[in-house]
């Protein structure tokens, strides 16, 4: 599902031929399908960067990794936009579309999918409902609160049901019931076989739902387990 | 899942923000100012080309023989003056025809001098007797003598070496016109190119985000290109409507040289005013603006993307 085997990632040269260093070095794990990770380290250990890996953003300087079983240093790049529509992201500051509706931007992946409107109408509305924004379908993002701008990106993460779910500090603007009914979320897609991956710098959610963890310190992977 | 139908796509959905990033004044006035430029531009490329056609046959005629008092009698004979010059020439060698302008021939000649009434004018006319050769050029002074003891007063001019000098001046000015024509179309293709650029750069965060989404470069540069056609289209329509009237205007300063009415009284008048090949043009000439927006944002968009994953 999702294994990396001694990858480093570096962004960019500094100046000339001098390289810039890694931020990530050395890293190998396998998680199988269905599993559940959290992504722990403090700020700056390589999180962010991990998993924008795992979501394609970016793509290993060395080393190997391979993603929802495809080898990505043999996938040709034509073929990644549709490994893409299989991975769910929730961003930490949300990427919402500014300009978009809530409605908009949660069926954004399907549209980009090809789906028909009429099921992307039914499916989009059920889920904004679920997340409690069923009177905020029409409302832009800078007409919402952080909290429910973060709901928005949830369900836009989740709407074409990914194979693999990666969320970047996801309860960071949601109080304690909304990030509780989150996890529950989260755990309720990785039941049904999504592999979920949380990164967070919250311990309470950590010790409230034990689980596995990867764990990050100074761009190399310290424990897994 | 089936292949993704843009058709599903609801109209008018907007996920680039492409309405703002690509402006609907700029452009278009911009791409309405080159297909102004391209319709003048393809004016001169069908009137240098009608002009070089025209004296390249004037060319190939290389003499004309001028007779005073055509039916008068000749040196000698029986005939008049004219059948003499005619069955004299005939008889030269080195000519490959002889013919003598008939009265509507005359007028046409005299037209852009004289008017539409050359034909009936009531002083005495010349006959004109054009001379085609065989070889591009020939000695005319033993010719000339003959034709001055058999026909005293006629004139034989040599003007096929003006016609040809005149005949390449107007190709030449044919081929300034087609390369304005290219250069407007280079100029069109660079300003949609930086319009596309400001665009991509304006909106570069949404489309990382379309991308990280799963959209392809062809779903990407689809939008771009689509409404870059648009405006380009627009811009062009604009430019070639305008052009019309500026067009007729030229057309109708330069009738008295051609033979058309200086003011065309109705839609056949205007039709017959340009010639059709220009009519085409400025029927292409919107298309051709939408095709260089098509391409220019395809290919612009497509090459920025590769720096993405």
């Amino acid at each position: 599902m999702v294994r990396f085997e001694s990858v480093g990632l570096r962004y960019g040269r500094v100046s000339g031929a001098e390289t810039a260093p890694e931020v990530l070095r050395d890293i190998t794990f396998a998680l199988p399908e269905g599993a559940f990770r959290w992504l722990l380290g403090p700020s700056g250990a390589g999180k962010s960067s991990l998993l924008k890996m795992m979501y394609l953003a970016v793509l290993p300087t060395r080393g190997h990794l391979s993603i929802l079983g495809a080898d990505i240093d043999r996938t040709p790049r034509k073929a990644l936009p549709r490994l893409r529509r299989r991975i769910g992201v929730v961003f930490q500051d949300f990427r919402l579309l500014q300009h978009l509706s809530a409605f908009d931007n949660v069926a954004l992946p399907l549209r980009i999918a090809g789906r028909p409107e009429g099921q992307i109408r039914a499916d989009v509305t059920e889920l904004l409902r679920w997340v409690g924004l069923a009177r905020k379908l029409g409302a832009r993002p800078p007409e919402l609160s952080g909290g429910e701008q973060q709901r928005v990106a949830i369900a836009r993460a989740v709407i074409v049901r990914p194979s693999l779910l990666l969320a970047d500090e996801p309860t960071g603007n949601l109080d304690e019931p909304q990030a509780e009914r989150l996890m529950q979320l989260f755990q309720e897609l990785n039941r049904l076989g999504t592999t979920v991956i949380v990164a967070t710098h919250n311990d309470t959610l950590v010790a409230r739902h034990p689980g596995a963890a990867l764990r990050l310190d100074h761009g190399r992977l310290v424990a897994h387990g | 899942m089936k292949v993704p139908s843009a058709s599903l796509r609801p109209a008018g959905f907007d996920e680039l923000g492409l309405r703002q990033a690509l402006a609907d004044r700029m452009l278009p006035l911009l791409v309405a100012a080159m297909a102004f430029l391209a319709a003048l531009a393809a004016a001169g490329w069908f009137g240098t080309a009608a002009l070089a056609r025209h004296w390249q046959d004037g060319a190939g005629s290389a003499l004309t023989l001028q007779i005073p008092n055509p039916t008068g009698p000749a040196e000698r004979g029986s005939r008049n003056r004219l059948d003499s010059a005619l069955t004299l020439l005939s008889a030269t060698a080195g000519i490959a025809s002889v013919h003598s302008l008939s009265d509507e021939e005359l007028g046409e000649l005299l037209r852009p001098w004289l008017g539409t009434s050359a034909e009936h004018l009531s002083v005495p006319m010349p006959a004109v007797v054009a001379v085609h050769l065989t070889s591009g050029s020939m000695d005319i002074g033993p010719l000339n003598a003959q034709l001055q003891a058999a026909v005293p007063g006629a004139v034989l001019e040599d003007h096929g070496v003006w016609l040809r000098r005149l005949s390449a001046l107007a190709w030449s000015l044919q081929a300034c016109s087609g390369l304005a024509l290219l250069l407007v179309a280079a100029v069109a293709t660079a300003v949609i190119a930086v319009a596309t650029r400001a665009g991509l750069s304006a909106r570069r965060e949404a489309i990382e985000i379309v991308h990280g989404l799963g959209a392809t470069d062809s779903y990407i540069a689809g939008r771009f290109a689509a409404r870059a056609t648009t405006l380009a289209a627009i811009g062009g329509l604009i430019g070639a409507l305008l052009a019309v009237p500026a067009l007729l205007t030229l057309a109708s300063v330069v009738a008295p040289f051609s033979g058309a009415k200086a003011l065309p009284e109705t839609v056949f008048d205007v039709l017959a005013a340009l010639p059709p090949g220009l009519w085409m043009s400025l029927l292409i000439i919107p298309g051709g603006a939408a095709l260089i927006g098509f391409l220019t944002a395809q290919g612009t968009v497509r090459r920025w993307l590769r720096q993405l994953p």
